[in-house]
Parts: structure tokens; sequence; C-alpha cells
């Protein structure tokens, strides 16, 4: 039944025809940020060519069709992760990284206090360590890891000692670093188990498999449009409706009242508590436009696409270079998505990377925003690789031959 | 690969490949100074060993890419041996090589010419200038060159 033809995503996506270095490009940063299709860029610029106006205000034609267009990707995107609650349950943020300061200045002050565990794992973005840090500075909470194994993946054989006096665990459905996809329905009904209620990153994992909240049985969830060929500027906040009216509002101003008197104010309910302020409109309807895309390629199609290219390339790489080029990450396709981070022996990264950059290949140098985790694995820095919809068994060929290259030049 | 060839030069390749003083100083007395860049975490520790007003060592430590590493070796190369004075202004002239800004501009709105004649082989590096992600990786040593003699000159 697949109709999923990777070929006809890089027709559909502009930026794949630009030409550097005399090349064309060789995109492998989609793990950092994804292109966009026409789609995408075609809703945005519907939005400011025709009903540009401002949501939720006034009543002439172009601002109601602003308001729908908004309020539209809210169930757009409720529909794609399979909210139970459905709209009512999305808050757009401003990516991942507001997502989880909104959970933990939100519900974390509101919920926990000294003597509360927050417990994330080694393999977390920064964006997923930092805040628990500064509610910690704030509250006196604890913040504790879930180790991760020499074959890079979260160590749960004591997860029952971890569990002691958790009062959330906060992990990453996929490693933006290893490319391990974690075992968040298992979590789930650990940490529920143990009274614990379960965050999941969804940055790297949304737009590369099925995302379904209610089947994994998670109660938050946080992604960025742009990791999932939608635009910058616009993130996504789930979680279950009664979670979410019993949180505190995030930031204040207008569009999350209620009412404001020279005394005081209440807030408005539903996701708009946590919108103050004109929201990113055009990029919401670029974000509504980008699920409706995926949807129609068939997440289970991206899947499955992904997993191939992955496959080939961890086999590819091992036959051409052995132990010159190791990857950091299982060296298999199981349980595992299409980022491939690799240490170079005797190379730098960032030489490796300049190297890319004369082949036109676009790859991310440096320590990913997960700097516990590349202490873990005693490393400064990885170049990452990482496949997109669009992606080519072709993008691998160039990516081998510019390693190669690199190789002999500091050999 | 002409852009490339133009930024690992063979001196670049042969610093990076056979670093020249590297290694540390018992310190105190030599002045140790660390530097970092937190982008990339590149590391680089330099010992100065200061005698008469005179750069009598320098040796460095720390990791880093083929750039920042052929710059500090080179680096070491070009100051050792000469008075705080002359260090001083190979540090400036190398700070002028590998700056774009409008601040380095003349009057006329052209750019200060570096003599590469009269740097040696430091000219080797005039390349990066044209790759600006890799400047600071070129400064790195550099800089922390610069706070060590501040170091010495306030203690």
């Amino acid at each position: 039944m697949s109709s999923f033809d990777a070929r006809r995503v890089r027709a559909d996506t502009p930026a794949l025809a630009r030409i550097i270095n005399g090349q064309r490009i060789t995109y492998l940063d989609s793990g950092a940020t994804s292109l966009p299709p026409r789609a995408v860029i075609e809703a945005m610029s519907r939005y400011y060519e025709l009903r540009h106006a401002n949501v939720h205000r006034s009543v002439f034609q172009t601002a109601s069709e602003a308001t729908a267009t908004y309020e539209g990707a809210r169930e757009s995107v409720a529909h794609f992760i399979n909210a139970p609650g459905g709209a009512g349950e999305v808050v757009f943020t401003k990516n991942t990284t507001e997502s989880f300061n909104l959970l933990a200045k939100s519900w974390g002050e509101a919920n926990l206090s000294e003597g509360d565990v927050v417990l994330l794992s080694e393999m977390e973005h920064h964006a997923n360590i930092v805040p628990w840090f500064m509610l910690r500075e704030r509250t006196g909470i604890e913040v504790r890891f879930i180790p991760v194994t020499d074959d890079f993946r979260l160590d749960l054989s004591s997860v029952d000692e971890l569990m002691e006096d958790v009062k959330l665990v906060s992990v990453t459905a996929m490693s933006n670093v290893l490319g391990t996809i974690n075992p968040v329905k298992e979590l789930a009904a650990t940490a529920h188990a143990h009274g614990a209620l379960i965050a999941v990153d969804g940055a790297q994992s949304v737009a590369h498999d099925v995302t379904d909240v209610a089947d994994l049985d998670i109660d938050f969830f946080a992604f960025s449009a742009h990791k999932m060929l939608g635009p910058t500027g616009i993130g996504v906040f789930w979680t279950r409706a009664e979670i979410l009216d019993a949180m505190p509002p995030f930031l204040g101003g207008g569009g999350m009242i209620a009412d404001v008197r020279l005394d005081g104010y209440s807030c408005a309910g539903g996701p708009t508590r946590f919108e103050a302020g004109t929201p990113p409109i055009a990029e919401a309807a670029g974000l509504g436009a980008a699920v409706r895309y995926l949807e129609g390629l068939g997440m289970a199609n991206v899947a499955e696409h992904e997993r191939a290219l992955t496959g080939d390339a961890l086999t590819r790489l091992g036959l051409e270079f052995e132990d010159r080029v190791r990857v950091i990450g299982p060296a298999d396709t199981t349980h595992r998505g299409g980022v491939i981070s690799l240490d170079v022996e005797g190379v730098h990264p960032h030489d490796v990377a300049q190297v890319l950059d004369q082949f036109g290949v676009c790859v991310r140098p440096g320590h990913h925003c997960a700097k516990p985790l590349m202490r873990r694995f005693s490393l400064p820095a990885t170049v990452r690789a990482s496949y997109g919809p669009y992606s080519l068994v072709r993008d691998t060929d160039v990516l081998i031959e510019g390693l190669r290259h690199a190789i002999e030049m500091f050999a | 690969m002409e852009n490339l060839d133009n930024l690992y030069r063979e001196i670049i390749l042969d610093h990076y490949r056979s670093p020249r003083n590297r290694g540390e100083l018992p310190s105190p007395p030599a002045i140790r100074t660390e530097g970092f860049n937190p982008l990339c975490g590149d590391e680089i520790v330099v010992y100065l060993d200061v005698e008469e007003g005179v750069l009598a060592n320098i040796k460095l430590t720390g990791h880093g890419c083929s750039i920042s590493q052929a710059s500090s070796s080179l680096m070491s190369s070009a100051v050792k041996g000469k008075t705080i004075e002359q260090v001083r202004d190979v540090i400036t002239t190398f700070k002028q090589l590998m700056t774009v800004h409008e601040s380095t501009l003349q009057p006329s709105g052209e750019p200060v010419k570096v003599d590469l004649r009269a740097i040696g082989e430091l000219a080797a590096l005039a390349g990066v200038v044209k790759f600006p992600v890799r400047i600071k990786c070129a400064m790195l040593a550099w800089n922390t060159l610069s706070q060590g003699l501040d170091e010495l000159g306030s203690a």
C-alpha cells in the first residue's frame, strides 16, 4: 500500500536544489532542523499575503480566517499525536526547550518541593536538564539520572531503586546523539506504578515515526515544528486536560487572561492560558501544513524508509572504514532512528565537517547540546549525520566519499 | 577542493600532526593559563616562562581541531625567545590577519594589510579568515597567550 517515494518528497523540498561548492547539497542535518516542503512555505505565505490579521480578537473576515488557521493547526497537531482530549490539550510554545521550561516552571513549581525527585537520563538534551537544575535551585528538588550502558541504551537494571521518591520521569523518546529509541511505553508503566508522571521529549522522534500519546500512556509531550518539516519559532507542549487545567500560568500578558482589573487578574482556561501575547500565527499555519504533509506520507512509511537508510549506512560505514570510524550509538536498527554520530580516528569533528562541506555535505560537528552524554563516553564532540523523509542512499554515498577524503587528508 | 587546500595548507597539517612545544612547565614559576572554546569543546593550556622581559620558554597542552592545534603550535614557534613587547606585536599582527571587522579598516575603507612575508610560517593561517566559523579555532591559543601576558603584567 506504500505510496511513499522519497524522490517525490525531495522534489517537494526547494532547499534541496541548492548548489554548495559546485555540488548539489547533501543534507544530513535533519536532526538539527529539517527542510520544509513547498506546502509549508506556501501555507505561511498564504497567511502573510491573504489573511494577515491577529487571532482571537477582531471580527473582520481576515481575522476570523487567521483564527481558523491558527486553531486548525492545533486540531491537526492533536490528531497527529492522538491527543485523547483533542485540541484543548495542545499548547503552542516557541520550541521544545520552551515546552520543558513551561513544564518545570508551571507544573514543576506547583507540584514539586524539597525531597521530590525528577528522574532524567544521561542521554538527555540540555533542554531537558537545565530547566530541572533551575527548578532545583528554587525548590530543593533532587535531579537523578538513569545511566546509559556501554551499548548506548538506558540502563534500567535498577530502575526500581532509581524510582524512589520520584514524582516525574522526564526522558527523550529518541537520543539526538545516539539515535537510541527508548522504551517510553514501558517507562510510562513503571512511572505510573510508582505514582509518578512521565514527560517525553519528542523533538527527535516526532518526525520519524508514529506518535500516539494515548497508546504510550504518557503525561507530557514536547516537540518542535522545525524538526518535522515545519517552520522555526513554534513548538508544542501537550498534556492531559485534567493536568493542564490545574497548571498555573507561565508567561503573563495579553491573550492568557479572562479579566484584568486594577487589583489583579484572572486567567483564561485551556491552552490559551499558556500563550501570552500575539502567538506565532504564520508558524502555526506552517506547522499545520507540515502535519498534513507528514500524514500524507504516512509516518510508518517514513519510519520504514529511514530505518532502511540507517541500516544501509551502518553496514557500509563498517565495511568501508572498519575501526577508523566508530559509530557512537547502537550498531543495528533495533530501536534506533536515523541519527548517526561518528568518531573519526585522528580527525577532529570540525575538520571532518569542514571537509564534508566541500562535498556539499551538511552534518553537525559538536556536543549536540548533550554534554553529560559526551562526558559519559569521554568524547569532546562527534560528527552527526541525520536523515529525513527526503534522504536517499545517494546522500550516504557522498558522506562516505567525503569521510574517505577527510581521513586521507589528515592521515 | 581549492578552498580546502587553502585552509589546510601543508604547514598546518604538519604542525597538527607534529605539534611543536607540546608539554607542561612547572607552575610556578611558569604562568599557566587555560583557554576554552565552549561551543566546540576545544581546550588549551599555555605555560609561559618569562625571564628578564623575554619569553624564555612556552609549552602547550590541550585538544582541539587541526586549526586550533596548528595555530597554537605555530604561535609557540613564532613567539618563543622574543621579548614580551615583540610577543605583543606578533599577537596584534595575528589578530589583524584574523579580523574582517570594520574596526580594522583604514580610514579609506581598505582593510589593514598584513605583510605576509614578515610573519613567516604564520602566513599559512591566512586562509582561515575565509572560513569565519573557524576564526575562533585559530584565535583560541592567541587569546590564551594574551591572557597569560596580562596576568604577568598584573603579577
